[in-house]
């Protein structure tokens, strides 16, 4: 069980970093993809320990998807550094309630 | 004939008040004047055929209320009480009408004055005519409404307002016991028909006592108080002196303040079974009829002193009727009323004549400038007292004979009292011809030059009337009280236990001269009092005793004055703090706009403080979100919550959470 342990800490871990933290974009991003990292170890680890091998064909979608969620991400972070200067996260709240 | 009687009044009315742009002055009261003038002859006619030939007239218009059990029809009655009450209220209302052209001649709402006092004698015909007791409440509350109006003519007056607005609301304390006696006749008989209520009468006492009748005529009798203006409910009537002199003729002679009286006499049958409230009357009876006589003593306004003098006198009508002498109450109503509306009509010729001048501390000297005017107030006030041979001496005498002849608490203490009464009408009544017509005048030069004598318009009804004064008593004496007349027929019951009109006939003959000896002695005291004596009762009002009596019948026994800082205070503090305060402004606007508003201001506050826009605010929301919702579906803790929340009370409860606040 010490690889489900390692995953869903992983999960908490970048959880908590889209939580907390309130400086960077970038950091965001790295956190997301810190939890779909997570969540292919889930995969990979129950394909193994119930011995099917859909586990290992999401896990390599699940790659294929947040390749492209980062792609894109990244994009939506320079194009938004060339109009507002910044990246940090303190100043994205002009949509306030 | 019977129908064209009711509404020949309100043709005139209509058209005076509808057209009167067109009829113009003239022509209103030309119209208001024949309608109801036909309808005085045609109550002459009726008068015969239903009071003398004996044959009561039932007329049935067509149905109004039909309602379960509740059967009221627009029906009119004509017995022998009605017909002789139709008599007076057409022929006075005529006579009014009549005089008020003249007297109201310079005014610009002549046409709406006429229409009113038509409108005024409709109600009051609908009020004696009604064979039920919601049409007699029509009638009730049309009398009061005109009578509104009427005060309020000059309505550029602050205090005719006031006056009005006391009229209504006083008169309204006494239509709400009335409406409650309704009730409770409705509750009881199942029936608001007077025939039907009247026949179920003696059984229902039979078998279930008195006690509740007693509540029912109790209630009718509070509506009699606030009507006739009976002790504690009567402040309105000296304050309805504000509206032109004709009203108060016609409200204080034959209509409004008669209708009370005439309640109770229509409904006889009942007050018969109900011992113990007649006692009640009584008793108000008399002390109403000591109260205004006493307070009627030291007025200063000219029309005052008449009310008073109306007030005291519907006193000895009201303890008549607790003392089962109907139809003697009857018979000093009608006679009452033409000596009262004489007594109005002439001292309006006074203040006609003196340019509007009220106060009879500025009159005086005016016996040989107005001959006539004072020769009808000699007429009006003698039979007033009771003078022998006059009107007033028929019925009043009679009353005060039977009062004593009635062996009781309540008959003896009417029958004092009411001798005192007579004693200061007759004082009161000689005080004021000694003010207006004999001390040396006080008027000013201008309103003494232009002094003249009443017009034929004016005059001629004041003729009529200074005739009915002296002969009416002595012509129907035997027709309405003559003992075993048949006049009545049914329309007024009698219980065998109260009649006791021929004990009156075998009172000490020194008993029966009591009236007559206390009315001579107030007279000639007035006459002594303010002639030779006048030092001696200054010095009298000027003693230290003499001071608080003056003061205390001055203020009218200071009904007013505990009304105005009693009563009123409390019932407007009442108003202001509970209904306004606690009520209007607290529960219902709490609960209600303001309320409402607060609860959306705060729930959208709450939504508002949520949405930051802070990116990481709304995941931190999403994390706690889906735990929560995972929580619930998986902890054993809230397995049994989960067992009866389903989606529809989660998202409720989701709502509700947002407006806690």
């Amino acid at each position: 069980m010490g690889w489900f342990v390692l995953s869903s800490s992983l999960y908490v871990t970048g959880l908590s970093g889209m939580a907390f933290n309130r400086k960077n974009v970038l950091i965001l991003l790295m956190s997301i993809e810190l939890m779909l990292l997570a969540i292919n170890f889930h995969w990979i680890g129950f394909s193994f320990a119930l011995d099917d091998a859909m586990g290992q064909v999401f896990a390599l979608l699940i790659l294929t998807v947040a390749a492209a969620e980062s792609a894109i991400g990244l994009g939506i972070l320079v194009i938004y550094y060339r109009v507002r200067g910044t990246i940090a996260m303190d100043w994205i709240h002009l949509l306030r309630g | 004939m019977y129908v064209a009687m009711v509404f020949l009044p309100l043709l005139g009315a209509s058209l005076a008040g509808l057209g009167g742009r067109w009829l113009g002055a003239r022509g209103a009261g030309m119209i208001t004047t024949g309608g109801v003038g036909t309808a005085a002859l045609l109550a002459l006619v009726g008068l015969y055929e239903v009071g003398v030939c004996g044959s009561p007239t039932y007329v049935r218009l067509g149905p109004w209320m039909e309602v379960d059990w509740m059967d009221a029809s627009w029906g009119f009655q004509f017995d022998a009480l009605t017909s002789s009450m139709m008599v007076i209220v057409t022929l006075i209302s005529t006579l009014v009408h009549l005089y008020s052209t003249e007297y109201m001649s310079h005014d610009p709402h002549q046409p709406r004055f006429m229409s009113y006092l038509s409108l005024f004698t409709f109600f009051m015909i609908m009020l004696i005519t009604a064979e039920n007791l919601v049409q007699l409440f029509l009638g009730w509350e049309g009398v009061g409404l005109c009578s509104y109006l009427l005060i309020n003519f000059w309505f550029t007056r602050y205090a005719a307002n006031k006056a009005a607005m006391k009229a209504m609301i006083m008169n309204r304390i006494g239509d709400f016991g009335f409406a409650l006696g309704i009730f409770a006749l409705f509750a009881t008989f199942h029936s608001v028909d007077f025939a039907t209520i009247f026949a179920q009468v003696p059984a229902y006492a039979a078998e279930n006592g008195s006690s509740w009748l007693t509540v029912i005529c109790l209630l009718l009798f509070v509506g009699a108080v606030g009507k006739s203006a009976q002790v504690g409910l009567h402040t309105w009537l000296p304050d309805a002196m504000e509206g032109p002199t004709p009203v108060s003729a016609l409200i204080h002679a034959a209509t409004m303040v008669t209708a009370g009286v005439y309640m109770m006499i229509r409904c006889s049958p009942l007050f018969e079974y109900a011992p113990s409230a007649l006692v009640v009357i009584t008793i108000f009876g008399a002390m109403t009829a000591f109260f205004a006589a006493t307070t009627g003593l030291l007025q200063n306004d000219l029309k005052k002193v008449i009310a008073y003098s109306t007030c005291s006198q519907l006193g000895y009508m009201v303890f008549a009727v607790g003392l089962s002498q109907y139809s003697i109450s009857m018979f000093h109503l009608m006679n009452h009323a033409y000596f009262k509306a004489l007594l109005f009509l002439s001292a309006g010729s006074v203040i006609h004549a003196l340019a509007d001048e009220q106060d009879m501390r500025r009159m005086g000297g005016l016996v040989k400038l107005l001959p006539f005017t004072y020769t009808m107030i000699l007429v009006g006030s003698m039979a007033l007292m009771g003078f022998p041979f006059l009107t007033g001496f028929y019925s009043k005498d009679v009353i005060l004979e039977v009062a004593y002849a009635h062996w009781s608490f309540q008959g003896t203490f009417a029958h004092w009292l009411g001798c005192l009464s007579a004693f200061f009408t007759a004082f009161y009544s000689f005080r004021l011809i000694f003010m207006t017509f004999f001390r040396d005048t006080n008027a000013y030069k201008a309103s003494i030059a232009g002094v003249h004598e009443a017009p034929w318009r004016m005059a001629t009804p004041l003729a009529i009337l200074g005739v009915a004064s002296i002969f009416v008593g002595y012509l129907t004496r035997d027709l309405f009280i003559g003992l075993g007349t048949p006049f009545w027929g049914t329309a007024i019951y009698t219980h065998p236990d109260h009649w006791i009109q021929a004990d009156a006939e075998w009172i000490p003959v020194l008993v029966k001269w009591i009236p007559f000896f206390v009315s001579v002695a107030g007279a000639a005291g007035a006459v002594l009092l303010y002639t030779i004596g006048r030092f001696v009762i200054l010095q009298i009002q000027l003693s230290w005793v003499g001071r608080r009596v003056t003061q205390f019948l001055t203020q009218k026994w200071f009904f007013d004055r505990v009304y105005n800082e009693t009563f009123g205070p409390m019932l407007l503090r009442w108003g202001y703090t509970t209904s306004y305060g606690a009520l209007d402004k607290g529960l219902i606007e709490a609960t209600g706009p303001v309320g409402g508003w607060n609860f959306a201001g705060r729930g959208a506050s709450l939504f508002h403080g949520f949405q930051t826009g802070y990116v990481y605010h709304a995941s931190f929301w999403m994390i706690v979100g889906v735990s929560f919702f995972l929580a619930f579906l998986f902890l054993p803790i809230f397995g049994t919550a989960v067992a009866w929340l389903n989606l529809p009370v989660l998202l409720l409860l989701g709502v509700a959470l947002l407006f806690v606040s």
